[in-house]
């Protein structure tokens, strides 16, 4: 079942498929390794709901929601 | 002498591998990003002396951030004999993506596998021979911290640097290997130089690349169009980025064995962050700890024990000797209540200047007046005056540092990133406004982890609108005045007003400012969070040092110039006739030059409620006050009190300032609007010259004069705002029509010039400051 980052619920694992955006935003995913065929395991939401934090490639990620859903999810079950 | 280039993630620990190289005290910070500027040094340790150039930590060579463009241009451009990698071994993919990228130039490299001990510790193993083969560089297992590793490395990279090396690839297999080959072939017909990187770059459509060479983007034109990839259709930057991470992942992740399942268990940090960021007590853990911090460092009740107990005793009340020098020093700690370390800090250090002013004093009693009047007042004023705020500044320092060093600190920029969104700046704006509060300086500094020009810009200049520690003071004596002469209202509510009035102040002008001139895209907020460690003494040390060094050389030059240049004006009328008194006391500053500048620009303050309506006679004061203010803001009380001497005829001193300021308010009649006009004034404008100092240094090139303008205009339109309503009530109507006008035009012209995409405008912005950068760096080498 495919969905977006920004979807994911703490706990929920699921590996890259696609990343959309542009430019500046893009990249930066790109350069901190969120690319097509990584494993992530989203951790947690902010105590106001945003930004989240993810583990990726064994390191931990925050990003902000609108970035979150420029990245499509494969998700994996349990 | 050989320059070697460190290169590296954030946060991988390569400002402690320079400091262990080069035994210099650079600063060392848990927080991603905290080299701004490159550190240099020297490694004597080996064969021959080399220097060292540490360079910003990034995560890639993308032309997107000015650390990347200046790491870039100065591997590049400089051609540094050896450029050291060092790789963050505990998270080896992403820290070799950038390797993939370095070794594209032309230039020896070698890695350095730091943290090996947490490696080790951990019961994973790294094969480095294997990894060494798979990348084709040389690989030195170190760890930075513990010290191993190093000779090696050093004696393996002064080795490799005797001969050039020609760059490769991992694009070699990749989709686009064609296109690069085509290129490369293109750019070493025209001897550039590095054509690899160039080849790379360009086929990515990087930006300074395609300024560089635009005749050579017709071919990557050419060969997009034909080019089409499963998932990433033509976009051939993330063709590259995939390529460089499938690459890693297939040959050189192998070399990495792990011992338990990864992820899965949960570390002390992991334990530490369900607390720290937990979703409901994530923010008021986050509040205590804030309050704490500001508690230790300015309370003058430590942990409320005289309120608690209802009120201690001075020392005066317990029948001591105040004059008494042992007494003395007991009140630096102990005055009716206990004080917090850094208030007593502060003490101390003051009780030491008391004793060098009065060395000073005798020393120069035998010279003529103004001789003493210049080195006590003029030269040891001036600089106590900022010397004395070092034990708060640095008390504040420290707590920020240990937050900073163990990791906390990016978790309060995940914590707070929703609210600063809404202002346009994202989580990280927070703390340097916070530190605001206590002193503008270290804030000011702090905004280097801000990672948008324009953010940084914007936030630095809304810094001083937190109104700082010397601030007080002004607040609270008028304040205080005002509860005394007319009998109206709370001291402590007025003062608690004013900081608001600069908070919103603060958020209005930063809205403002990110829809007009700092106009942008709210900054992304990808960032890494490193794990948590306990703050490391020496770090934390260095850290302190760095800071004192660097604000007491400020105190020693820019600011002693202008107390000097102040003190002249206010000591001195226009006949060169000295005006101070046998007993020091300025008596006569109406007559000063100062004061004659004053009436000269007295009528300005009259929008204001301290202009010419108070009259000729003494009116002119407010104007003084606020331009000795500048020097440091004490100094607007104290000006009063030298002034009020000239109203009631002797001088007044008082520890809050109440009676000095009660004394102005009989000598101009100035009215209620009149004085918080002035409070507001005082808090928005210009801030001391110490600040303008570090501004001037933290501001991008020419933004500073612009920033002066900004906090002129800010602070005159609000107290203007302030002082009309007061008086008038109905002149609101005209500010909030004003004020709408102004918003209509503003959401107008930004529609009708919608922005220009992010990345164009952020690339010329970087060209300018590579080639600042090249220019700098060009200079120093001479």
């Amino acid at each position: 079942m495919q969905k977006l980052l920004e979807e994911f619920v703490p706990g929920e694992k699921g590996v890259i498929v696609a990343v959309a955006g542009e430019g500046r935003v893009r990249r930066r995913l790109f350069d901190m390794g969120v690319t097509p065929g990584a494993e992530v395991i989203m951790r947690k939401k902010a105590p106001l709901g945003d930004p989240i934090e993810i583990t990726l490639r064994g390191y931990e990620l925050t990003l902000r929601k609108t970035e979150a859903a420029c990245v499509t999810m494969e998700v994996k079950k349990k | 002498m050989k320059q070697f280039a460190l290169a590296g993630n954030p946060n991988c620990g390569k400002t402690t591998l320079f400091n262990l190289l080069t035994g210099s005290t650079a600063y060392v910070g848990n927080w991603p990003g905290v080299t701004v500027d490159k550190k240099v040094g020297t490694y004597k340790k080996g064969a021959e002396p080399v220097q060292i150039v540490d360079l910003p930590g990034i995560y890639s060579l993308s032309p997107y951030t000015p650390e990347e463009v200046i790491s870039r241009n100065f591997i590049l451009e400089e051609k540094p004999a050896c450029v050291i990698n060092i790789v963050d071994a505990t998270n080896l993919e992403r820290n070799l993506y950038l390797t993939t990228q370095l070794m594209e130039i032309d230039v020896p490299l070698i890695i350095a596998l730091n943290m090996m001990d947490a490696v080790e510790k951990s019961g994973d193993v790294i094969d480095a021979k294997l990894l060494e083969e798979k990348i084709g560089l040389p690989v030195v297992k170190i760890s930075a911290l513990k010290g191993t590793g190093i000779k090696e490395l050093m004696d393996r990279a002064i080795s490799i640097s005797q001969k050039p090396r020609e760059g490769v690839t991992v694009l070699r297999d990749s989709a686009i290997a064609h296109l690069v080959q085509d290129v490369n072939i293109a750019l070493r017909a025209q001897n550039v130089e590095a054509p690899l990187f160039h080849a790379v770059k360009l086929s990515e459509m990087d930006e300074i690349e395609t300024q560089m060479h635009p005749e050579l983007v017709k071919m990557v034109d050419e060969f997009k169009s034909t080019f089409k990839d499963d998932t990433f259709g033509n976009d051939l930057e993330a063709v590259v980025a995939d390529a460089r991470y499938k690459y890693i992942s297939a040959n050189y992740s192998t070399a990495y064995t792990h011992k338990g399942a990864k992820g899965e268990k949960l570390t002390k940090s992991d334990k530490a962050d369900k607390v720290l960021t937990h979703r409901i007590w994530g923010i008021p853990i986050f509040i205590v700890i804030l309050f704490a911090i500001f508690h230790l460092t300015f309370s003058e009740d430590f942990l409320y024990i005289s309120a608690i107990a209802g009120g201690l005793p001075s020392l005066e009340e317990l029948g001591m000797d105040t004059e008494n020098a042992g007494v003395m020093l007991l009140a630096c700690f102990y005055d009716g209540a206990v004080f917090s370390p850094g208030v007593i800090l502060t003490n101390l250090l003051n009780w030491l200047l008391e004793w060098i002013n009065v060395l000073a004093e005798m020393a120069c009693a035998n010279a003529p007046a103004w001789v003493g009047s210049f080195v006590i007042d003029g030269i040891l004023g001036g600089v106590f005056a900022v010397l004395g705020f070092i034990p708060q500044i640095l008390t504040l320092f420290l707590f920020f540092s240990i937050l900073e060093d163990t990791g906390y600190m990016a978790r309060i920029a995940f914590i707070l990133d929703r609210i600063f969104r809404k202002f346009g700046l994202s989580g990280r704006a927070f703390m340097p406004m916070v530190m605001g509060f206590g002193c503008s300086l270290p804030a000011m500094i702090n905004t280097r982890t801000l990672a948008d020009d324009k953010e940084r810009t914007s936030t630095v200049r809304v810094i001083p609108f937190f109104s700082c520690g010397a601030k007080l003071p002004i607040l609270t004596a008028v304040a205080g005045a005002i509860v005394a002469y007319f009998g109206v209202g709370n001291a402590d509510v007025i003062t608690m007003c004013m900081y608001l009035l600069g908070i919103c102040t603060a958020i209005v002008t930063v809205i403002l400012m990110r829809s007009t001139t700092m106009r942008g895209e709210v900054p992304p907020f990808i960032m890494e969070l490193p794990a948590y460690h306990a703050p490391r003494f020496q770090s934390l040390m260095v850290h302190l040092w760095d800071k004192t060094k660097h604000y007491v050389k400020k105190a020693f030059t820019i600011i002693l110039a202008s107390t000097i240049v102040i003190w002249f004006l206010s000591s001195f009328n226009w006949s060169w006739q000295f005006l101070i008194n046998e007993d020091g006391d300025n008596l006569r500053m109406n007559e000063s030059i100062l004061g004659s500048i004053g009436m000269l620009i007295q009528p300005l303050f009259t929008p204001l409620g301290f202009g010419s309506q108070l009259g000729v006679e003494f009116g002119w004061v407010f104007a003084v006050a606020a331009i000795t203010g500048l020097v440091a803001k004490e100094n607007v009380i104290a000006t009063f009190g030298s002034l009020a001497a000239v109203i009631v005829g002797s001088l007044i001193a008082t520890e809050d300032g109440v009676s000095e300021v009660t004394a102005m308010i009989q000598g101009t009649g100035i009215g209620i609007p009149g004085l918080i006009s002035f409070i507001a004034f005082n808090m928005l404008t210009i801030p001391c010259f110490a600040a303008c100092a570090t501004a001037r240094a933290e501001l991008p090139k020419g933004k500073f004069k612009w920033t002066l303008l900004f906090w002129l205009a800010t602070s005159y339109v609000v107290s203007m705002a302030i002082y009309l309503i007061g008086s008038w009530w109905w002149t609101c109507f005209i500010f909030i029509a004003a004020a709408a006008a102004a918003v209509a035009l503003i959401v107008l012209w930004n529609k009708k010039h919608p922005m220009k995409k992010e990345t164009v405008s952020a690339t010329v912005g970087l060209d300018e400051a590579a080639l600042d950068e090249a220019a700098v760096t060009r200079e120093e080498k001479k």
